[in-house]
């Protein structure tokens, strides 16, 4: 956090007016960036306030209305699909969790044969082409009964959450020291007491900040959901393409749909704050 | 991080030489997720084999049609367009977002007040579907209701064609990619200033070292390692994009940004040919196989330079 370079350390001094306009065009560039990125969520909570009858006529000032909320969180099933795009993407983060670490561990902590290609062959599934994937899968899937239910879903989906999770928490692994883990099996630890007690807390920021990103890539999966899911289980992204698609606009509806889609992954985002560039090193530094 | 073992690490537990009770142990810790993955590698395998076929989701019967399938889509100018519009889609999204990310996360570098509240809040976009992020576009560049019409009516540009015109359609499009996915290249660069050495930069400011000298012979060089992840999970997405794309404009308007991943889904989705589909989309894995291999072996090369190995 702290390799902040101390600019102010001796003869440089003298270039404090060089320093202002320096702090000046930071706080610019940073102004500016701020407009792009947090503008369009801005505007979304305005929208969602207003009336459709203002929204011609009315930029910031209107008298704001929560009946865009109650149309679509009580009107519509949208509250379902919140639920069931929460079961899908918490599933798929969770079996990825139970099946995806001990992989972790076991391509840092032993040397057998292929690991680096195994370990470049589990990344790769990440990249492999979603599309492709789902055709198959889609012919499969119907035919095994799998097509438009929970489990077919989130095991689909540990092609975007398991690599990345293995692929840092494998970082972190790799930095803790054997030594720790062979004093403990001398002290007579247990292999799971040493893996819970010992191992978890070290592993924790990587673990936490991946999986949210997992979460994160789960929940807002696209390409799954809109071939694999049917009548049954609808996701937030495929039910909100209704609202591009239907030729009665209600802008202010489409602005609340958004926000609620966003809101549990925001909420996610600020309480592991903290974890979340910490933890995102992918042991990009080591070898 | 730990900078401070540089020794070379043999620590790790020879297992080549351990017997072939201990020696198959990290199979079986790694075989549930990697079953769980082959599981879903199958597809693939019967990708490749159906892409010989004339399978098609509207009859249940289908037969050998041999390489035709491959032959028709070499003699397809689709084809050709689609690769075009797949590779410069990913150039100018890649480009865009690393360096805005690059250079946002070096002005996030100075640990004030405001710095710190706006890394939480960069973050955001992230957060967002691209399908609800091409919703929250749609509404502000409605040229109706959208907020964009008036800032930009104020320098003298009126009606904006954002994704309806053949012109502008490829940039409304990486805009919205722009906007989602900077903030994940900020995240990875911005974790990579943390685990940067202080001494360095600390002997190059007593010595005096200009800015642009220290970030060309040590920041960049540092966050390289940091940077290839990024562009490898950037260059990946943006070959495939079809979320954004999709959301967007289905591919159009006409073909513009008709790119692989949406070729393949419309030809085997809405004119119900999978045999046709699937060569389209096997080279697009194999160009984001290539591409993903390349990097990351160079990835690996230089994360290792960076430790000094």
């Amino acid at each position: 956090m702290d390799n902040e370079q101390k600019t102010n350390v001796s003869s440089q001094s003298k270039n404090t007016a060089l320093d202002l306009l320096g702090t000046f065009g930071r706080n610019l560039g940073l102004t500016l960036y701020a407009l792009f990125a947090l503008f369009p969520l801005v505007w979304m909570i305005i929208c969602s306030l207003k009336l459709d009858s203002e929204m011609y006529n009315t930029v910031f000032v209107f008298s704001p209305t929560l009946d865009n909320y109650k149309a679509v969180l009580l009107g519509t099933d949208y509250f379902k699909a919140f639920f069931q795009n929460l079961i899908v993407a918490g599933g798929a983060v969770i079996l990825t969790i139970v099946a995806g670490v001990p992989a972790a561990y076991a391509l840092a902590r032993y040397d057998f044969k292929k690991k680096e290609d195994l370990a470049f062959q589990i990344l790769s599934f990440k990249f492999a082409p979603e599309i492709l994937v789902i055709l198959p899968i889609f012919t499969i899937f119907q035919r095994i009964g799998l097509y438009d239910t929970y489990f077919g879903l989130i095991w689909v989906y540990q092609l975007i959450t398991m690599p990345l999770v293995i692929w840092v928490v494998r970082g972190y692994f790799e930095e803790i020291s054997v030594e720790i883990e062979q004093a403990a099996q001398l002290d007579g630890y247990r292999w799971f007491d040493i893996f819970f007690d010992i191992l978890v807390p070290l592993i924790k920021p990587g673990l936490v900040a991946s999986a949210l990103l997992a979460f994160i890539f789960a929940w807002n999966s696209f390409t799954f959901p809109l071939v694999l899911s049917g009548f049954k289980i609808q996701t937030m992204t495929i039910t909100s393409l209704r609202y591009i698609a239907s030729d009665t606009v209600h802008y202010g509806q489409v602005a609340v749909a958004s926000l609620v889609a966003v809101s549990p992954e925001i909420i996610a985002c600020l309480f592991i704050q903290k974890h979340l560039v910490r933890g995102l090193s992918f042991g990009a530094v080591k070898g | 991080m730990n900078e401070t073992d540089n020794a070379p690490r043999d620590d790790r537990i020879n297992y080549n030489e351990a017997p072939v009770s201990v020696r198959r142990r990290p199979y079986f810790i790694i075989a549930p997720g990697l079953l769980i993955l082959i599981g879903i590698l199958i597809p693939f395998a019967i990708a490749i084999f159906l892409s010989f076929t004339n399978f098609s989701f509207r009859s249940t019967s289908w037969r050998f049609v041999g390489l035709r399938n491959w032959s028709d889509a070499f003699a397809d100018r689709a084809f050709y367009h689609a690769v075009w519009v797949t590779l410069r889609y990913g150039f100018y999204a890649t480009l865009t977002q690393m360096v805005l990310g690059l250079v946002v996360a070096l002005l996030l570098r100075k640990d004030t007040f405001y710095s710190r509240v706006l890394k939480v809040l960069f973050t955001f976009p992230l957060m967002v579907a691209p399908a609800i992020a091409v919703l929250i576009w749609q509404l502000m560049t409605s040229n109706s209701v959208g907020v964009l019409e008036g800032f930009l009516n104020f320098f003298g540009v009126f009606d904006f064609p954002w994704a309806s015109s053949h012109a502008t359609a490829m940039f409304t499009a990486v805009l919205i990619d722009t906007w989602v996915n900077t903030p994940f290249i900020l995240l990875l660069v911005l974790a990579g200033i943390q685990s940067l050495p202080k001494s360095p930069f600390e002997a190059a400011q007593v010595d005096g070292a200009s800015s642009w000298f220290i970030f060309k012979t040590l920041t960049f060089p540092m966050l390289k390692p940091f940077l290839y992840i990024a562009l490898l999970f950037r260059v990946m997405a943006a070959l495939q994009e079809f979320g954004i794309i999709f959301a967007l404009s289905k591919g159009g308007p006409g073909d513009t940004l008709m790119n692989i991943s949406l070729t393949g889904y419309i030809t085997a989705f809405q004119f119900l040919r999978m045999g046709k589909a699937l060569p389209y989309l096997l080279v697009l894995w194999m160009i984001c196989y290539v591409a993903a291999w390349a990097l990351v072996k160079r990835q690996r090369k230089l994360a290792k330079l960076a430790q000094g190995y």
